[in-house]
């Protein structure tokens, strides 16, 4: 394992048991590492794993065998409270769909990782103001998502996962529910954060977002099939 | 230290967002809230209605049913207070009390300090020149001790003394009601009122008394005895006897002497029962508190059920609630919920919606109660200790149904949650 590595991953394996005697062998031995400031697409086309590779990775589920270490921190080993605990601190998730709480305003949304971190009320406001404000949406704070464009829902999401200050932001095809240009917003807004200094994961399937990448991750049938520098 | 204040702020904030979530969970379903939280509103309800209502008539049973003195007991034919029907064939055929009997009494008694015999009639009109009562007024035959066992004093004049009795006197001392009416403007000693077609002088007037279930004790009027019964007293007339024992020491002796005494002269056989009955404020209060026990058990029963209905109620709520958030749980789990969070929230939410159906039905409990202290005009009263057990019970109920839809949202898979449309 490389010194510096942000995440490592080794030999990574995902089975999911269907019924009886029935196996899906999701990944079959994923070996990785990324790097801090490091910018990763994803790819690979559907039942290729790249869903549960984002889903290990995000901490959202652990490997049936394999190691994964996370700044150092063993996820592999954890329980659900650890790995709610390791969600909170150090991952920020943007999801096609957004995922916002619909009856909660723009605020409330960004808030909510502070409260499940114990962050005091004025502190929490302040942080996600600031983070609203970062995204360009200083002046819809009190709008619920229904009142929202999709690239505002966007915003909000990218607002709410970057709000603890994660180590990773994982972005699980963040355009894909948005027209081009809003999608080519959205892209902007990652790009910057990464020149900003933060490790950004994105999965998709289109070419044309992977590129703003400087890192490819092929995934085919459970493996690693090409990994390029850009 | 400073883990222990985070853990203290987080529990805070879960239940800040709990209440959150139960208000929304309220707000956008509103009937059906309102139809599983009525419930609960009932069984509260129940048990806070009734015990206010008790509480009030204790209350004032307590200080208005001290119709007696201290170390005061009375024996006449019938009970006071009847529960239920039967035997009332029993007292009818009882024998009466009679003024010989009490003279035999008076006579052989060594213990009681004062012995006293006196009778009422009830719905009496009282003239005096133009004036008049209505036809409510209560005439009390007396001797001299009749108005210190009847707990009150004289105000103005005299009181009734044996030489009244003995003489059968025409004379008579006013409660505060009378006065009031008949003597709006000028002192009643000395002035002379009409009853039933006797002339009577008033020679003195009785402190006032005030109400007992909204009716007035001051409506009344004491004659001598003696005088009493040459108006009023025929066959049926059984008069009521009053004791005084010496102290508080004496009383239970008092007592059994005068009853021991009493079963001579009205030759009870020694294997019956009195053919009489003794009582004082103990036993008045013991009697009606007989009664409000079984209704406070029958209220206690039916809030039970009321709650437990409403409880399995609570459960269905919650467990339609919880479907209807999977997505939302899943994203909290993603920014971090852990599943003890996820727990909490529920759980609060369920003890929430039960507090909230509890604490309409502690306020409605106690004006439905205090109406009964409205009727009779007596104080109102807040059951504080109920109104606390109840929202415990509450609470309790939040807890004990909301647990299972609390373990569920708890231990719903991140991923799939997220992905559930």
């Amino acid at each position: 394992m490389t010194p510096g590595a942000l995440i490592s991953l080794k030999g990574v394996t995902k089975v999911y048991e269907i019924g009886e005697d029935q196996k899906v062998h999701a990944l079959r031995g994923i070996d990785a590492e990324i790097t801090a400031g490091d910018y990763i697409s994803i790819m690979g086309p559907s039942g290729s794993g790249k869903s549960t590779l984002m889903n290990i990775i995000g901490c959202l589920d652990t490997p049936t065998e394999g190691i994964y270490r996370l700044e150092g921190e063993m996820v592999h080993e954890m329980d659900d409270n650890q790995l709610a605990s390791i969600r909170n601190r150090k991952i920020g998730f943007v999801f096609q769909t957004f995922n916002l709480l619909p009856r909660s305003t723009a605020l409330r949304n960004v808030e909510l990782p502070l409260i499940y971190a114990g962050v005091p009320v004025d502190e929490r406001r302040e942080k996600a103001e600031d983070a609203l404000k970062k995204v360009g949406l200083g002046d819809r704070m009190d709008h619920k998502p229904n009142e929202l464009s999709g690239g505002q829902c966007q915003r909000v999401a990218i607002a709410r996962a970057l709000i603890t200050n994660p180590s990773i932001i994982l972005a699980d095809e963040p355009t894909g529910n948005l027209d081009s240009k809003t999608g080519v917003e959205i892209m902007q807004i990652l790009v910057s954060l990464q020149e900003a200094g933060n490790t950004i994961v994105l999965v998709t399937h289109e070419q044309y977002i992977a590129e703003h990448a400087n890192r490819v991750i092929k995934l085919l049938d459970g493996l690693i099939s090409d990994d390029t520098s850009n | 230290m400073r883990f222990r204040r985070r853990k203290l702020r987080l529990f805070s904030h879960e239940l800040k967002e709990s209440l959150r979530m139960a208000l929304q969970a309220i707000r956008a379903n509103k009937l059906r809230s309102v139809l599983t939280l009525m419930g609960i509103v009932i069984g509260v309800f129940s048990v806070i209605g009734v015990m206010t209502a008790i509480r009030t008539l204790e209350s004032s049973i307590e200080s208005g049913l001290n119709i007696f003195g201290s170390n005061t007991f009375a024996i006449q034919k019938t009970p006071v207070m009847q529960i239920g029907g039967h035997g009332r064939q029993k007292y009818r055929n009882r024998s009466n009390i009679t003024m010989a009997q009490f003279e035999e009494l008076k006579r052989r008694a060594q213990l009681p300090l004062t012995l006293s015999v006196g009778d009422d009639h009830w719905g009496s009109r009282i003239k005096y020149g133009e004036k008049e009562t209505k036809r409510n007024v209560v005439i009390y035959a007396a001797d001299e001790w009749a108005i210190k066992n009847h707990n009150t004093f004289i105000d103005d004049g005299r009181g009734i003394i044996a030489d009244d009795v003995r003489f059968s006197r025409k004379i008579c001392v006013l409660g505060m009601d009378v006065v009031d009416l008949l003597f709006p403007f000028e002192d009643p000693l000395g002035k002379s009122v009409e009853v039933d077609g006797v002339r009577y002088q008033v020679v003195g007037v009785t402190e006032r008394l005030g109400q007992i279930f909204g009716e007035s004790k001051d409506n009344n009027m004491y004659i001598p005895v003696s005088t009493f019964l040459e108006k009023y007293g025929s066959n049926g007339t059984s008069l009521v006897i009053t004791v005084e024992a010496q102290s508080a020491e004496l009383y239970d002796e008092t007592q059994d002497e005068v009853v021991g005494i009493m079963r001579t002269i009205r030759k009870v056989p020694p294997s019956d029962d009195n053919n009489f009955e003794v009582f004082s404020n103990d036993t008045l209060i013991e009697t009606f508190g007989q009664f409000t026990g079984g209704v406070k058990i029958f209220a206690i029963v039916i809030s039970f059920i009321a709650l437990v209905v409403a409880g399995i109620g609570i459960m269905n709520i919650m467990l339609v609630s919880v479907s209807e958030r999977i997505k939302e749980i899943g994203i909290r789990k993603a920014v971090g919920a852990t599943p003890r969070n996820i727990l909490t929230q529920f759980l609060m939410e369920a003890v929430f919606l039960s507090e909230f159906g509890g604490i309409v039905g502690v306020i409605i409990g106690i004006l439905g109660g205090n109406v009964v202290a409205l009727i009779f005009n007596i104080p109102a009263m807040i059951p504080l200790d109920w109104a606390f057990y109840s929202l415990f019970v509450c609470s309790l109920i939040g807890i004990g149904f909301g647990s299972y839809p609390a373990y569920r949202a708890a231990r719903l898979d991140p991923i799939e949650s997220l992905r559930y449309e």
